[in-house]
């Protein structure tokens, strides 16, 4: 039974148990509303609880824990062609055989023999999860009729259930966060098992590919993301370049200069620039933007590659400055009117106004939103996949092609991979990297933002 | 009395107009710097703007021929002798009949100078490899018209379709060119006979994607993308909505909501691919979920559009005035009642709103999703949110990636169509916002 037909199936269950749970309650009442504890409903609803809570509970236990106990299963006993160390990869070939009827290599007898057992394993493990989940289930339909009488306290029950349920959902949050760390940690521990710390932090060669067999010759691979950091930077850097000026004019223009009409319209025009996908950027600066800049470049004696730095951080530049611009107007707009009115009564233009009072005034807020923008900008991936080019270059020249942190994330990880390489594991080691940094970043801009905003209130 | 008076004497005439001078000077210069520093204002956003339009003016510009394609119409003599020899009419002897042939004949009859396997080879390359299904579809739609000799128009392969719209450059030397002189000239006797037309490209919104990009549709990264969002809406909104009544009504002011406070605002802020490592990581090798899958896709854009939704949320529950949940405590409903009977109900259209902003963002989203496979070449239309699938801006991705000229124009016609949705869904959330707009 596929698992949503077994969810639906408890789902139903539980709506019966509510007018299970309703009509009990008037019964067990002599028909009447009077005289219950809590409306008929909330004794429904306790049912439907006792009945789908557990069933539901012991159904994903089960899905969470059913392929790795399989699996156990399976690697306990493995046909006596198989070595120890190749184990991984053939569970993988098993599992694909069974999916699909076919792998990549050959077929060999060991390989249907335990696909076939695998199968099996699985068909049995679907049928007593349905029978398990559904007993469950009706148990406790049964236990939940059980208890209804006039004076159980139906409704505090409910709502006691509800009022964890409430919990529960704002925890995720915290769980999401606590999930990223663990996997970032745990795969990176396991590739600081093969390259040290120092090298990866400080090495100055990124060259991930390696060896597929032992005898093959210059490919051993070396991991020194220093070169990824530098590219990192450098489009970070020329992306700032591009995007606080104008993210700043524009602000200051939007809430300094611009009168209501003209706000009206141009404010929707920059945030239409933050909801374009990041894809589209990507093809724009891959397929325009790059194509321009290599020309206009050549034309002035400059030798620049098909995938340019530049062309890549002007992109970003731009795809960042509703961010700035939005950020910083609303800090720009929480200066307080009897500033401005004070500097104007001193004889001072707008220009200087802006310039000596509202900018000094809104600076920490600014500088919180550039922050955010840095993290936006060394965490962006599809502009630098597509336009940034994959060579670890070590340099500073905005002309020649370099990549990032996470261009490697997105190109070592795409495709079939095995999970004992180094060269897989590097990204989630790259990923800790970039989460961290984005992070701190992220967690000071937010400070300084959030304390610059109470300051006038 | 004339002390003061001598102190405060007026400057001679000279001195005063000197300063005067300077005055006007600097005040000059002052207004001078005003008006440069509104032009830089103006400059920026100007700048902007350009960038904006030059965008989306390349894409549509690019794009829009996408949505036309070229066919050619051939006298195909459906030979009985080559479809169904027996004349048994089953449908499996007819789909598996050499239609390649029928083709190869009628172009032979158009062109008999034609002669030997490599020109004639040259010549048929003019039609899409899919040319033969097209004939199949014919004959099994229309059984009766076996013998006969029929009108069937057919795609042109793809640079074909490019020559024709003029991405090709006749001028450059043969060698250089996709198209060599022998396939030119049988294409422009066929446009001189009229064979050649235009025709809307159905194919790009009905099918899925395929590496001729003559026949590469969307239709299958639409369907992906539809699966994957309601992944995303239906754990995203009830989970972002419980979270908001929680923090907003409920929760104590203490450490730990503090911290999913701040949890919450960072997780926002946390970069794309970090999700596709977590969704890699705990979705497909902790819990062995299958690869390229909606259900997965949407499980992780569903956390990714968590925070945005649980932030439009509170916003939503914090604007209904307390004075409501007074009279309903009052009325003697119990908090969770208050909150389910009268605040729920009074701030849904402001969480809406959240939602399908939430839900536009999860929709443009391509980085995490390469990480949990969905890149893979799809050409089957999705069925269920297991299945293999793509989603739009990943479809997006690879048809960028493709070296194929003719898939510059799919990728553009991609966007738009990309584009189109987000517009949609933004608008509904403005008129959504619009409609129940209300001041307390």
């Amino acid at each position: 039974m596929p698992s949503y037909i077994l969810i639906a199936t408890i789902l139903v269950l539980s709506v019966i148990g509510y007018y299970m749970g309703r009509s009990t309650a008037l019964a067990r009442n002599g028909g009447k509303v009077k005289g219950l504890h809590s409306l008929p409903g909330y004794y429904g609803y306790y049912m439907a609880l006792w009945c789908a809570v557990p069933a539901l509970l012991v159904a994903a236990l089960w899905l969470i824990f059913e392929n790795s106990i399989i699996d156990g299963l399976i690697l306990a006993d493995l046909p006596a062609g198989v070595p120890a160390d190749r184990a991984s990869l053939f569970m993988t070939d098993v599992r694909n055989f069974s999916q699909n009827g076919a792998i990549a290599g050959e077929v060999t007898d060991a390989l249907r023999e335990v696909s076939a057992r695998y199968v099996a394993l699985h068909d049995y493990s679907g049928i007593a999860l349905a029978i398990g989940a559904l007993a469950v289930g009706v148990l406790g339909l049964a236990f939940g009729q059980a208890r209804i009488r006039a004076s159980l306290r139906a409704r505090p029950k409910v709502e006691r259930a509800m009022m964890i349920a409430l919990m529960a959902a704002s925890t995720i949050a915290v769980l999401t966060t606590v999930g990223i760390i663990m996997s970032l940690l745990f795969e990176s521990a396991m590739f600081f098992e093969k390259v040290s710390v120092t090298e990866f932090l400080f090495g100055l060669q990124w060259s991930p590919q390696t060896a597929m067999r032992a005898d093959q010759v210059g490919s051993t691979g070396s991991f020194g993301a220093v070169p990824l950091f530098a590219g990192t930077l450098l489009i970070t850097v020329i992306a700032m370049v591009v995007a606080v000026p104008i993210g700043l004019m524009a602000a200051i223009y939007m809430s300094e200069y611009a009168n209501r009409k003209v706000r009206a319209v141009l404010k929707p025009v920059l945030e239409v620039l933050a909801g374009i996908p990041t894809v589209v950027y990507g093809f724009f600066a891959a397929l325009t933007v790059a194509p321009f800049v290599r020309m206009v470049g050549q034309s002035i004696g400059l030798d620049v590659a098909s995938e340019s730095a530049l062309a890549a951080g002007i992109v970003m530049g731009i795809m960042i400055v509703p961010f700035v611009s939005s950020l910083s107007d609303d800090v720009m707009t929480a200066v307080p009117q009897a500033m401005r009115d004070g500097s104007y009564g001193l004889g001072a233009t707008k220009s200087e106004t802006i310039k000596r009072v509202i900018l000094p005034a809104a600076l920490p807020g600014v500088v919180g939103a550039v922050m955010l923008a840095i993290s936006r900008a060394i965490g962006e991936t599809m502009i630098v996949v597509m336009a940034a080019g994959l060579s670890a270059n070590l340099t500073a020249n905005p002309f020649e092609a370099v990549t990032t942190v996470t261009v490697q994330i997105a190109t070592l990880l795409v495709g079939d991979q095995e999970f004992d390489s180094p060269k897989t594991l590097a990204t989630f080691a790259l990923g800790l990297v970039l989460f961290i940094v984005t992070l701190c970043l992220n967690i000071v801009a937010l400070r300084i933002v959030r304390k610059y905003r109470e300051q006038y209130e | 009395m004339t002390d003061v008076a001598n102190k405060y004497t007026v400057e001679p005439f000279s001195a005063s107009v000197e300063k005067r001078e300077r005055f006007n000077r600097l005040l000059k210069k002052r207004y001078a710097a005003e008006a440069r520093f509104k032009m830089w204002g103006i400059a920026a956003i100007s700048v902007a703007v350009v960038f904006l339009v030059l965008l989306l003016g390349s894409i549509i510009m690019q794009g829009s021929s996408a949505f036309v394609t070229t066919r050619v119409t051939l006298d195909v003599h459906l030979d009985p002798a080559v479809i169904d020899p027996q004349g048994t009419k089953d449908p499996k002897v007819l789909a598996a009949a050499d239609y390649n042939a029928l083709l190869r004949k009628s172009m032979q009859t158009l062109f008999p100078e034609v002669e030997g396997r490599g020109p004639t080879r040259a010549m048929m390359s003019i039609l899409s490899s899919s040319a033969p299904y097209a004939v199949a579809d014919f004959v099994r739609e229309n059984p009766d018209q076996i013998g006969q000799t029929v009108k069937i128009s057919v795609l042109t392969d793809d640079i074909i379709d490019m020559l024709r719209k003029g991405y090709i450059d006749r001028n450059v030397p043969e060698s250089d060119r996709k198209v060599d002189d022998f396939q030119l000239g049988i294409y422009d006797k066929l446009v001189s006979t009229g064979a050649i037309a235009a025709a809307l490209n159905t194919d790009l919104l009905t099918t899925g994607d395929s590496r001729e990009p003559e026949n590469a549709g969307l239709w299958g990264a639409v369907v992906g993308s539809f699966l994957t969002l309601i992944v995303t809406i239906g754990i995203s909104f009830p989970l972002g909505v419980m979270a908001a009544i929680y923090l907003e009504e409920f929760a104590p002011k203490n450490r730990w909501t503090d911290m999913i406070e701040v949890n919450i605002n960072n997780l926002a802020a946390v970069p794309s691919i970090v999700f596709g490592l977590l969704g890699l990581a705990v979705f497909l090798n902790f819990f062995g979920m299958p690869r390229s899958a909606p259900l997965v896709g949407g499980l992780v854009l569903a956390l990714q559009a968590l925070p945005i939704i649980i932030i439009a949320s509170r916003a939503a529950i914090k604007a209904v005035p307390p004075s409501i949940r007074e009279a309903a405590l009052g009325m003697g409903a119990s908090p969770l009642q208050t909150v389910v009977h009268h605040t729920l109900p009074l701030s849904m259209p402001g969480m809406l709103t959240g939602a399908i902003l939430g839900m536009a963002h999860a929709l443009g989203e391509t980085a995490p999703l390469l990480m949990i496979g969905m890149v893979a070449f799809i050409v089957d239309i999705p069925s269920g949110f297991t299945s293999p699938a793509t989603v739009l801006p990943v479809q997006i991705y690879l048809w960028a990636d493709s070296p194929e000229r003719a898939f510059v124009e799919k990728t553009s016609a991609a966007i738009m169509v990309l584009l189109v949705f987000l517009v949609f869904m933004n608008a509904a959330a403005i008129y959504l916002r619009k409609k129940f707009e209300r001041k307390w």
